[in-house]
């Protein structure tokens, strides 16, 4: 199992986002995510330029065992998708930090960081759900 | 925590992730299911399949019981070491599990039926064993190993042991031998080419090993379950229950109508529904992006509705599959609502993937 990257945020869905030079907001799921759903087989991908609000329906990813829904952690626009995914989902198994980000958001506003988690916070979930 | 077969460490040890499985510690994947898929279609995997339960019949009448007992009939059973497939069912004509059926001797035959199902099974067999003495044993001491791939028997070979190399190598497809204390059977489920290998317990883990030291990879249950759909191999449970009849689950070649006064149990309710089901067992093949899944609901216009019973994606077609009881009639397309959506299938002749081919047109 990967260390957490410390440079990200996360949330209860398994999610992380990486917040970039210019303001906007890298978004993904964890190593605990895809390690859960296993090999994956399609992304679907919110369309550039769609809206999208904190919890509401973002991207989907599908593995041959479950389809999970990607919510959005924060309100937004999206701004860029990761196209690669359409053709490669195994990205998101093999380089969930990396290679494998979904979806980029600019954000509407100012980001509540209280609403999402801390490396530390998020590893304790994972702590807690392991038990 | 569940039981745990006799390879459960070395599951453990090649870093399988371990699931539940019918009250048994499984391994579900050892990193990637994909990647074992692939192994299998194009070289070779092994699987444990300990979990399943292997009886034997024994006794003068065991013969006769089992032509009562199983659908399919066993005087097809003549060579020593041939196989059948076949299902068992009740004084309905529901499925209780399919299985496969060995004749070893006049005296005799052995059985290798679901692990999930295995008590309601042994309770069934035991009671109408009684009326032919036939006795009922479980061999649970017994292991069992799947090798399948195109280089599945050539890499088994080497844990054969010497003496028995030939014969094991001249075996047939659907015919096993019993080999220096392993049973070797030229059996599968997963489509492909391979052996099916029953051995004591404490053998097992020394003959895992050879095979990965051989480059045979090993193989979980996810693995298992994408190979059996492309190969359109009925899971019990998905595909039928015993509220199914053999006809609505694709499974009417496996009954042996002929001789017509042969009586099996659930004879008389299938001959009712001979020719008459309303209901057909068929593949589908996802058209859209999407992964079709257990349950989704098949639209057909102007037939009705029908349901996915076993929902998968094809690593080996890269697009999603199924197998489906869906209305009779003479139709090639349907929709299945999947997430809400309606996406568009094609009813495909199955199976979908045999010996490393794809076998539809996609």
């Amino acid at each position: 199992m990967s260390e957490l990257p410390g440079d990200l945020l996360y949330t209860s869905d398994h999610e992380w986002l990486r917040r970039e030079d210019d303001g906007n907001v890298t978004i993904g799921v964890t190593d605990h995510a895809q390690a859960a759903l296993g090999d994956l087989v399609y992304v679907e991908l919110p369309e550039v330029g769609q809206d999208v609000e904190i919890g509401g329906d973002m991207a989907v990813v599908e593995s041959v065992k479950a389809a999970s829904d990607v919510y959005s952690p924060i309100d937004g626009t999206v701004v860029a998708v990761n196209e690669d995914l359409a053709d490669d989902p195994e990205r998101a198994n093999a380089d969930p930090y990396g290679d494998g980000w979904i979806v980029t958001v600019q954000p509407s506003g100012d980001i509540d960081e209280s609403a999402l988690l801390t490396p530390n916070a998020y590893q304790e979930l994972l702590d807690e759900e392991e038990v | 925590m569940g039981s745990k077969t006799p390879l459960y460490d070395k599951h453990v040890e090649a870093g399988a992730r371990i699931v539940d499985f019918g009250g048994w510690d499984m391994p579900l994947h050892y990193g990637s299911q994909k990647e074992e898929h692939h192994a299998v279609r194009g070289k070779a995997g092994v699987f444990d399949i300990s979990h399943m339960t292997i009886v034997d019949l024994k006794g003068g009448r065991v013969r006769d019981f089992l032509r009562y007992l199983l659908a399919n009939d066993v005087a097809k059973l003549q060579d020593s070491g041939k196989a059948l497939y076949t299902s068992m069912l009740n004084e309905d004509g529901g499925v209780i599990d399919d299985l496969i059926i060995y004749f070893m001797d006049e005296s005799w035959f052995r059985l290798v039926v679901n692990a999930a199902t295995r008590d309601r099974d042994l309770a069934w067999i035991r009671q109408h064993a009684d009326a032919y003495d036939v006795t009922v044993s479980e061999r649970a001491e017994l292991a069992m190993i799947a090798v399948q791939g195109p280089k599945a028997r050539e890499l088994a070979a080497p844990s054969v042991d010497v003496e028995w190399r030939q014969p094991a190598h001249e075996l047939r497809p659907f015919f096993g031998i019993e080999a220096a204390g392993m049973f070797i059977a030229r059996t599968g489920y997963t489509g492909e080419d391979g052996w099916e290998i029953v051995m004591p317990a404490a053998q097992a883990p020394a003959v895992w090993n050879r095979l990965l030291t051989a480059g045979v990879a090993p193989c979980g249950l996810a693995a298992r379950d994408t190979l059996r759909l492309e190969a359109a191999m009925n899971l019990y449970g998905s595909d039928m229950d015993e509220t199914i009849s053999p006809l609505e689950a694709g499974l009417g070649w496996t009954i042996a109508w002929d001789p017509d006064d042969r009586d099996f149990i659930g004879r008389d309710p299938l001959e009712e529904m001979r020719g008459n089901s309303a209901r057909r067992f068929v593949g589908l093949l996802l058209e859209d992006k999407g992964v079709l899944r257990n349950h989704q609901r098949v639209v057909v216009e102007g037939f009705g509705d029908g349901e996915i019973t076993s929902g998968g994606f094809s690593p080996t077609i890269g697009r999603s599959i199924a197998l489906a009881r869906v209305p009779a009639g003479d139709y090639d397309r349907a929709q299945v609502d999947v997430r809400g959506k309606l996406l568009g299938v094609r009813i495909v002749e199955t199976p979908f993937v045999r010996n490393g081919q794809v076998r539809i047109e996609v």
